[in-house]
């Protein structure tokens, strides 16, 4: 089994983190991971994006170029990024953000993740129900681990957020 | 954190590894792709009892490092390309000194300011000594994040054991990228005693002075100390060269990576293995010295070997397998060099072309 993703967005949505949480759960459940962050000006704003490698075997490039999994939270990105996902692929669009009427082989997803994060109280949590809602159409890992991992990495001045960030998850698992 | 996974950048295991090595100075100075060495180490480094420094300039962090170095503190410093450059006067320093350091290098893409992205095109800067006169740094290269943590323990024992600095050469990639890593538990530094350091500066009372220069006014005395350190390169290169194989023994083709290059260049044997391709593959670790041990029992086994270097370069390491291989065999190069980073894809059909 391997799954590469790419998550692509915007400065300050959580792409890095939202990342690094499935990363983390995919480590938890003992299978081999790599993510690879986009380390340029991305880190002073514009899109931003990290690539992930899930596997049961040892990974060689830790590089994406076509994704079994895109998920896409802002319209910039849709540009940049709609071409990287295999014809038989998933792609997962925040469709808050973009508009756009894409045409692709893959299976596409479209959901409101910003608009439902603004109605959950806190707008920065539309990554976790991206996730929740990747989780939903492909269960690369287990939600209930995944959650544990939010409540684990969260450092001591962020405990507040935990709650959220989980309801967060659960409300894209439903969609 | 005993034996338990964690999910560390490439960067940051290169810091947890020198601090777990005993590592108790640093100095550095920012430069993409490796700052997050630096802020590990800005952040830690008081917490655990070792002093960091952000110096002002490249030149200045190196020597500091030989500063503390000739205290008998395990010391480091780390950049990237450009600042790598900038340093080469501190390492030739060190080289002739004989001082213990270990100077990490996250390459990018050059030559000049070049990009951020990866690249292995100072491959030559760090076997062929970098700086002015005749020395060598120990090269150790990684190519995974786990490797990156545990090579730390062994370039400060290196080091310590030649009186010698010692390069870890990585790339953008490995240094940027995350993977599980086992890793011992994290705690204070453990200082080794510098009273070990027979040659360190550590106060003279009660004892003749020690002298650490590079100086040596006379031809005689220089030549003399030359000698030495040429004794001291041969023993190295007679004990310490490290490689990694794979397929060794059946191979027709054996594909030579280093670093990054070497994890995806496995990637594509695995994938023409799988079509019963006879290839294999050569990882050095020890760059400087090169592993040439393993290409000449090889040549000699088998006269009908084909090797193909892969490189993020145009062409450096190469040259290392070409002088040991002494024309006997074959040896081809593929490579490119600017930010991209090769695939396996591109390996699998260049290693297509060779029959």
């Amino acid at each position: 089994m391997i799954e590469k993703i790419i998550i692509a967005g915007s400065g300050g949505q959580g792409i890095m983190l939202a990342g690094k949480i499935l990363a983390e759960t995919a480590m938890q459940e003992g299978r081999a991971v790599t993510w690879l962050p986009a380390y340029g000006p991305e880190v002073r704003g514009g899109t931003s994006h990290c690539m992930l490698i899930i596997s049961d075997q040892e990974i060689s490039s830790p590089c994406v170029d076509k994704a079994d999994t895109l998920i896409i939270m802002n319209g910039p990105s849709v540009v940049k990024f709609k071409g990287r996902v295999k014809n038989n692929g998933l792609l997962i669009i925040n469709s808050s953000l973009s508009s756009a009427n894409i045409k692709s082989q893959a299976k596409i997803v479209k959901q409101p993740f910003t608009d439902m994060a603004i109605a959950l109280g806190n707008i920065k949590v539309a990554n976790m129900i991206a996730l929740g809602c990747y989780l939903a159409n492909k269960k690369i890992v287990a939600a209930k681990n995944l959650s544990r991992v939010i409540q684990k990495i969260a450092p001591e001045d962020k405990k507040a957020l935990i709650k959220i960030n989980q309801e967060a998850l659960e409300k894209g698992l439903k969609v | 954190m005993a034996n338990k996974k964690i999910l560390i950048s490439g960067n940051e295991a290169i810091a947890e590894g020198a601090l777990a090595a005993g590592c108790s100075f640093y100095a550095g100075y920012p430069i993409t792709p490796q700052n997050e060495i630096i802020a590990y180490m800005a952040s830690q480094m008081p917490e655990r009892g070792g002093v960091f420094v952000q110096a002002e300039s490249e030149l200045a962090a190196i020597n500091m490092v030989f500063g503390a170095s000739a205290t008998g503190a395990r010391a480091m410093t780390s950049s990237s390309s450009p600042g790598i450059s900038l340093k080469q006067e501190g390492i030739s320093y060190l080289a002739g000194a004989q001082l213990p350091a270990v100077i990490v290098n996250i390459m990018r893409a050059g030559p000049g300011l070049g990009n951020i992205w990866p690249a292995q095109s100072d491959y030559f800067q760090a076997t062929r000594s970098g700086g002015h006169g005749d020395y060598h740094c120990i090269v150790l290269a990684f190519a995974s994040v786990q490797e990156a943590y545990d090579m730390m323990q062994l370039a400060f024992d290196l080091a310590d054991k030649y009186r010698n600095p010692v390069i870890i050469l990585g790339d953008g990639l490995l240094g940027q990228m995350m993977e599980p890593i086992v890793a011992k538990r994290i705690s204070p530094i453990v200082y080794r005693s510098n009273k070990q350091k027979k040659w360190a500066l550590t106060g003279c009372k009660g004892r003749k002075p020690n002298i650490i220069r590079s100086l040596y006014m006379s031809q005689d005395a220089l030549e003399k100390s030359n000698f030495s350190l040429q004794a001291k390169y041969q023993k190295i290169k007679k004990s310490e060269e490290r490689y990694e194989g794979w397929f060794l023994d059946d191979a027709k083709i054996i594909l030579v990576a280093h670093g990054s290059m070497a994890r995806i260049a496995k990637g594509a044997v695995k994938a023409l293995r799988d079509k019963g391709k006879r290839i294999g593959l050569i990882r050095p670790i020890t760059l400087w010295p090169f592993p040439a041990k393993i290409f000449r029992q090889l040549v000699m086994e088998n006269k009908k070997l084909t090797f193909l270097a892969v490189e993020m370069s145009f062409g450096q390491m190469v040259e290392d397998v070409r002088l040991s291989v002494n024309g006997k065999v074959p040896v081809k190069f593929f490579g490119r060099s600017g930010g991209a980073v090769l695939t396996a894809e591109e390996i699998i059909r260049e290693v297509n072309k060779l029959e």
